[in-house]
């Protein structure tokens, strides 16, 4: 069965279904996203659950859009998150920033702020330490301002 | 031509030990994403901070690789939690190989 | 022919219509910004279009309001934090600062961004911050005036602005001659201008409340600027703002300062009275 871009960064969906049957995970339309996510996550599926990505439904503008994550870890040797990779699919590079955080971080959760090219999906993915990915997505619309934007 | 880079943060000066304390950061930079063009088409060549850390006492607390989707002015939020008093480093690299730094102290009992 | 035209014209005038269409409430928040409660409505002045006054603020969504509220995460008080060492650094002939003769500028400005314009007797024209401060650096300090929108004038700007923060906007309109300029710049305001044939009045009153493709069309009103916006990653002006609108309504521009903005100033000014001053406020 092939997955289509929509089914595969639909995670709920599309996790379930990878995991289910064990199909090759593609991301027809973004191939580079794909690409980092996989870098990032060692070749690892993303699971869901753990990491809470917050961001504007509606950007009022594109240029500066803040956006927040946040990841459940007791952030002890444990259960340790070592990094965070946010990206935008639909930018002209959807790098975006990787956040590390430390035990000495007390939580593994940061706020930034970051443009949007076009209305797109952006994406979190948290790396912990004994290796499993866990990622988010959020879908931000972007106007196009009426004065000036 | 813009004034060189200047850092705002925001520290509490005490805490208790265990206590997550929020840590706020702002610096004055265009981050130029090297995508932009100017008004002859040619394309302004890519300009940002590449990097933000702080560290406690000389240990990492947390870092960010950024990347020219940051936004000018780039703002980072983010928590410490601490068992002793010391001091804050905040290092923001820049792409032209500056380095900006600032350092807060802190109380913790 | 003609009943293609006839179709092409209903056209038109449904998507004129769709352009600026659905009204959204501005929202029932207030705005406090480091303990000082911001007045983000206030009673309209006699004589006023509307019952009630609103800042832009309230037009704006969650993220942005939020981003002016704490003073912290609001950018543009990097432009005042830079302003702060203009007022302090030396420039100029005489080699004063405006820390000399100005002193401690927490206590000297307080409530002069909230009273200007100001009428100038000698130059016999309302002069604004920026004006005063050109006026200043030539006449008191030996310094050359800033070019408009120098990024220092915008940041020594903000910085004096910033000394009223919360207080409400009253100008002197009986001083010299400035009820003329108050009319000239009502006159102003409501002339329609440029291929859109927009005046200020057919956004920010017949419009206030509804959308403009995405924007959500505010009062316009002066009280937060110089402003910082998340479209540029920067501070702007108040006739920066002005031209823009104009060019917008793809009309001839004037020149900053020039006196048809110098008397839109005056009266768009008049029409925030009682509003806080914002500045730097944040908007989209």
């Amino acid at each position: 069965m092939k997955m289509n871009r929509r089914q595969v960064l639909g995670l709920t969906a599309g996790i379930a279904l990878v995991s289910a049957t064990g199909t090759r995970f593609a991301f027809a339309d973004a191939p580079a996203t794909e690409k980092m996510i996989m870098d990032f996550a060692g070749g690892k599926m993303p699971a869901t659950g753990k990491i809470t990505l917050t961001a504007p439904e509606i950007a009022e503008n594109g240029n500066t859009v803040p956006i927040s994550v946040a990841v459940e870890s007791a952030m002890t040797d444990g259960d340790m998150v070592q990094s965070v990779l946010i990206l935008a699919e639909g930018n002209p590079n959807p790098d975006v920033a990787t956040f590390h955080f430390t035990a000495l971080s007390g939580t593994a959760a940061a706020t930034t702020r970051m443009r949007l090219a076009k209305t797109q999906n952006v994406i979190a993915i948290a790396k912990m330490a004994d290796g499993s990915v866990f990622m988010d997505k959020k879908e931000v619309k972007v106007t196009i301002g009426g004065c000036g934007g | 031509m813009a004034a060189k880079p200047k850092p705002r943060i925001k520290v509490p000066k005490e805490a208790k030990i265990g206590e997550l304390v929020t840590i706020k950061t702002l610096i004055s930079h265009e981050m130029e994403s090297g995508q932009r063009k100017d008004k002859e088409g040619n394309l302004i060549p890519r300009k940002i901070i590449n990097k933000f850390a702080c560290d406690f006492n000389g240990a990492p607390v947390f870092s960010c690789d950024i990347d020219p989707a940051i936004s000018a002015n780039p703002y980072f939020e983010f928590s410490a939690k601490l068992t002793e008093s010391g001091a804050f480093t905040f290092t923001w690299t820049d792409d032209d190989g500056s380095v900006y730094t600032d350092e807060q102290k802190i109380t913790v009992s | 022919m003609k009943k293609l035209s006839v179709v092409l014209l209903a056209c038109v005038s449904v998507i004129s219509a769709a352009a600026v269409s659905a009204y959204a409430d501005p929202v029932d928040e207030k705005l406090i910004i480091d303990d000082t409660e911001i007045v983000t409505r206030a009673k309209a002045p006699e004589g006023h279009p509307f019952d009630e006054l609103l800042s832009g603020w309230l037009f704006r969504e969650a993220e942005t309001r939020a981003t002016q509220a704490d003073s912290f995460a609001n950018p543009g008080m990097l432009s005042v934090e830079r302003g702060e060492e203009i007022w302090n650094t030396v420039d100029g002939s005489m080699g004063k600062s405006c820390a000399s003769c100005h002193n401690d500028a927490s206590e000297t400005m307080k409530g002069v961004g909230a009273h200007f314009p100001k009428w100038d007797a000698k130059a016999k024209k309302p002069f604004n911050i920026e004006l005063k401060i050109n006026d200043c650096r030539t006449e008191n300090m030996g310094a050359e005036p800033y070019k408009f929108d120098d990024e220092d004038q915008k940041a020594l700007t903000t910085y004096i602005k910033h000394q009223s923060l919360g207080m409400p906007l009253q100008i002197d309109l009986a001083q010299g001659e400035m009820q003329s300029w108050w009319d000239k710049g009502k006159e102003l305001y409501y002339t329609r201008t440029g291929q859109l044939d927009f005046s200020c009045a057919s956004c920010h009153e017949k419009s206030m409340g509804k959308f403009i493709r995405a924007d959500h069309l505010s009062q316009g009103q002066a009280n937060g600027f110089p402003t910082y916006r998340f479209n540029t990653g920067g501070m702007v002006s108040l006739h920066n703002r002005f031209r823009g609108c104009i060019r917008d309504t793809r009309a001839e521009v004037p020149k900053a300062f020039s006196d048809e903005l110098m008397a839109l100033e005056v009266y768009v000014t008049w029409r925030g009275t009682g509003l806080s001053v914002e500045t730097p406020s944040v908007r989209q």
